[in-house]
């Protein structure tokens, strides 16, 4: 038996966009134990809704996180309302749940990217980021940000799509598809992306639910669990099925990715044709008082806000439960027992989001 | 929209491991783990959830008081238990990975544990980035 | 298990040229609805110091005396709190993106004085 050495990885490292640390734990070329450490970016956010207005506070939840943003504001707004008991019209909610889907397209389009990026994929990394391209136009044009969108409120949402640009949208969808085609025909049959991938990070379904893995992660491993099926904003209208894989390894959480951007299009595109007309902002008055965990999912995962108001203007707590945090136990088992050289690919399948992990 | 009632039941910190053991038998997957004050005490919450329908665990502590971990039964607990002892300053004893308080690097010990000094006048003192 | 698969976008790729576009010197690609940069209509403003107390970053001063109304655009996140929240409607987002710079840019505006007073309408920067 060889010696066994400690090998930091991170906080700085080439396939990292946000700082982590891991010890490996190796003997040899093998990984015998993975210890996370964070704490490079936490800024306190959740603090500061002890100070801010909580209806200013929005924007505040929506910067958690530059690519999941809007589910964050959404889900914020959607706890405060709850909270509050406000009726949010339902022009609101299809619109919410129009930018959600599209911003599950430029983030799932984004980590396929990257995860190309982390095999050595240049040319494939290139090509995904190039069709986000045309999603980021389309939440820019509606919306005013390109991944800040800001158009979440309490009550609603501040802009409406006018009918032409819904029918621009649904257009533009349908040109999409064999695009996205041509390139997750790429990660599904490329021998380069299944080398790397196949029988790697291995996550069986009870580990995964023993260690609570939320997301891709979970449905990579057979786990059936998307909190869209709850049914929250509009998608209690829209015949939501999740897409689950069953193999656990990192090319199913890869393929998992890659359908739910074709179930992320049939959605938008079916609360296109069924939204209804109406206001999309009602006015709120008051200042909540209670307490509600309200849930979504997110590109990543389930996230959970809570939040505990007692009649003030400024909340008590807000406490965001974010994927990436979840889905860290299932990544210290994912790694235990793999090669050096698949540490970046198992790290990335996880979808890694510091700045949301730590708020 | 469909709302989902979500279940409070409140404990003893004596019953807990109890509890959750027995949530662990039946099924339930551990959701988080949350911690707010509740006048000078604490307040921790442990979601659980089965069939997309959430219940939470609810017990109620004075500052400084130990509480037994949960990650041996729970492994993925030991995320949110360090993150509350880091924050808040609880003490937890037992957590399976425990990182002694250095699992969130902060420059203020504890900072969400104790109200923080805001300089008269200006707004900026949250933002230590 | 193919190999290949790729072949046919790279060359579609080889006869398309570049997708991007060469920022700064071509323009920016922007909508109607695009959050550049914050600008106020400074004739408009009566101070009443809205802006400053719901601006989630702390970005804006307004000092009602000196009529002036500053900006910290290092600060800014161009979120729009402000112009939902301003009176007179004198607060708005241009399309165009404020150049790259190292250092914080304070931008101060101030405000015409008041009827009574000779009207000298005035704009600096620092």
């Amino acid at each position: 038996m060889s010696k066994q050495i400690v090998l930091p990885f991170g906080p700085q490292h080439p396939v990292l966009p946000e700082p982590i640390h891991l010890d490996l734990v190796l003997e040899d070329e093998r990984v015998i134990e993975a210890v996370p450490s964070i704490g490079y970016v936490h800024r306190g956010l959740e603090k500061l809704v002890e100070k801010r207005d909580y209806k200013d506070y929005v924007f505040i939840a929506e910067r958690i996180c530059g690519i999941c943003s809007f589910i964050h504001s959404a889900t914020y707004c959607h706890a405060v309302e709850t909270v509050m008991e406000v009726e949010v019209p339902r022009r609101a909610e299809y619109l919410r749940t129009i930018w959600s889907e599209y911003s599950r397209l430029h983030s799932h389009l984004l980590w396929l990217g990257c995860f190309a990026d982390s095999m050595g994929y240049e040319n494939l990394f290139m090509n995904s980021w190039r069709l986000r391209e045309k999603i980021l136009d389309v939440l820019e044009r509606t919306t005013g940000g390109r991944v800040i969108q800001g158009v979440c409120r309490v009550g609603g949402v501040s802009r409406d799509i006018p009918p032409e640009e819904l029918a621009r949208m649904s257009r533009e969808l349908a040109g999409l598809r064999p695009e996205l085609r041509e390139l997750t025909r790429v990660f599904e049959e490329d021998i380069t992306v299944q080398t790397r991938t196949k029988r790697i990070g291995l996550l069986p379904k009870d580990a995964a639910w023993d260690l609570g893995a939320v997301g891709p992660v979970c449905r990579g491993s057979g786990i059936s669990s998307d909190m869209r099926s709850t049914g929250y904003a509009a998608y209690d209208d829209l015949d939501f099925k999740p897409v689950v894989k069953s193999d656990g390894d990192c090319y199913a959480r890869c393929l998992v990715r890659a359908e739910e951007m074709f179930s992320s299009i049939s959605l938008i595109e079916k609360a296109i044709d069924r939204i209804p007309g109406g206001d999309v902002l009602v006015p709120v008055k008051g200042n909540p008082s209670g307490e509600f965990y309200a849930r979504a999912e997110q590109p990543r995962g389930e996230v959970i806000h809570y939040v505990k108001a007692n009649g003030k203007k400024n909340l008590q707590r807000h406490r965001v439960r974010t994927p990436t945090l979840a889905n860290v136990p299932a990544l210290v088992k994912m790694l235990a027992g793999c090669e050096l050289a698949d540490v970046p690919v198992i790290v990335l399948t996880i979808d890694p989001c510091i700045g949301c992990m730590e708020r | 929209m469909i709302k989902k009632a979500q279940s409070f039941q409140a404990l003893s910190p004596a019953e807990l491991i109890q509890s959750v053991q027995t949530c662990h038998d039946e099924g339930y997957r551990l959701v988080q783990i949350s911690c707010t004050h509740d006048g000078d005490n604490y307040e921790l919450t442990y979601s659980f959830d089965r069939d997309l329908a959430l219940s939470h665990l609810r017990i109620r502590i004075p500052p400084e008081t130990a509480i037994p971990s949960i990650s041996r039964i729970y492994l993925a607990a030991f995320v949110y238990e360090n993150e509350i002892a880091d924050l808040f300053g609880i003490p937890i004893t037992g957590i399976a990975i425990d990182y002694k308080g250095t699992f969130i690097r902060t420059k203020i010990p504890h900072p969400f544990g104790s109200p923080q000094v805001v300089k008269a006048g200006s707004k900026t003192e949250e933002r230590d980035e | 298990m193919k190999a290949g698969v790729m072949a046919l976008t790279v060359l579609k790729n080889l006869i398309k040229g570049p997708y991007t576009s060469r920022y700064p010197y071509a323009p920016a690609k922007v909508s109607p609805a695009t959050r550049g940069y914050l600008d106020v209509t400074i004739e408009d403003c009566i101070f009443c110091g809205l802006c400053r107390m719901h601006c989630p970053a702390d970005a804006i001063e307004v000092n009602k005396t000196e009529r002036t109304w500053t900006i910290n655009r290092f600060r800014c996140v161009i979120c729009g709190c402000c112009v939902d929240y301003c009176p007179k409607k004198c607060l708005h987002c241009e399309q165009s993106y404020t150049v790259p710079g190292t250092e914080p840019v304070i931008a101060q505006y101030t405000g015409p004085v008041p009827e009574e007073k000779p009207v000298q309408p005035g704009e600096s920067s620092a």
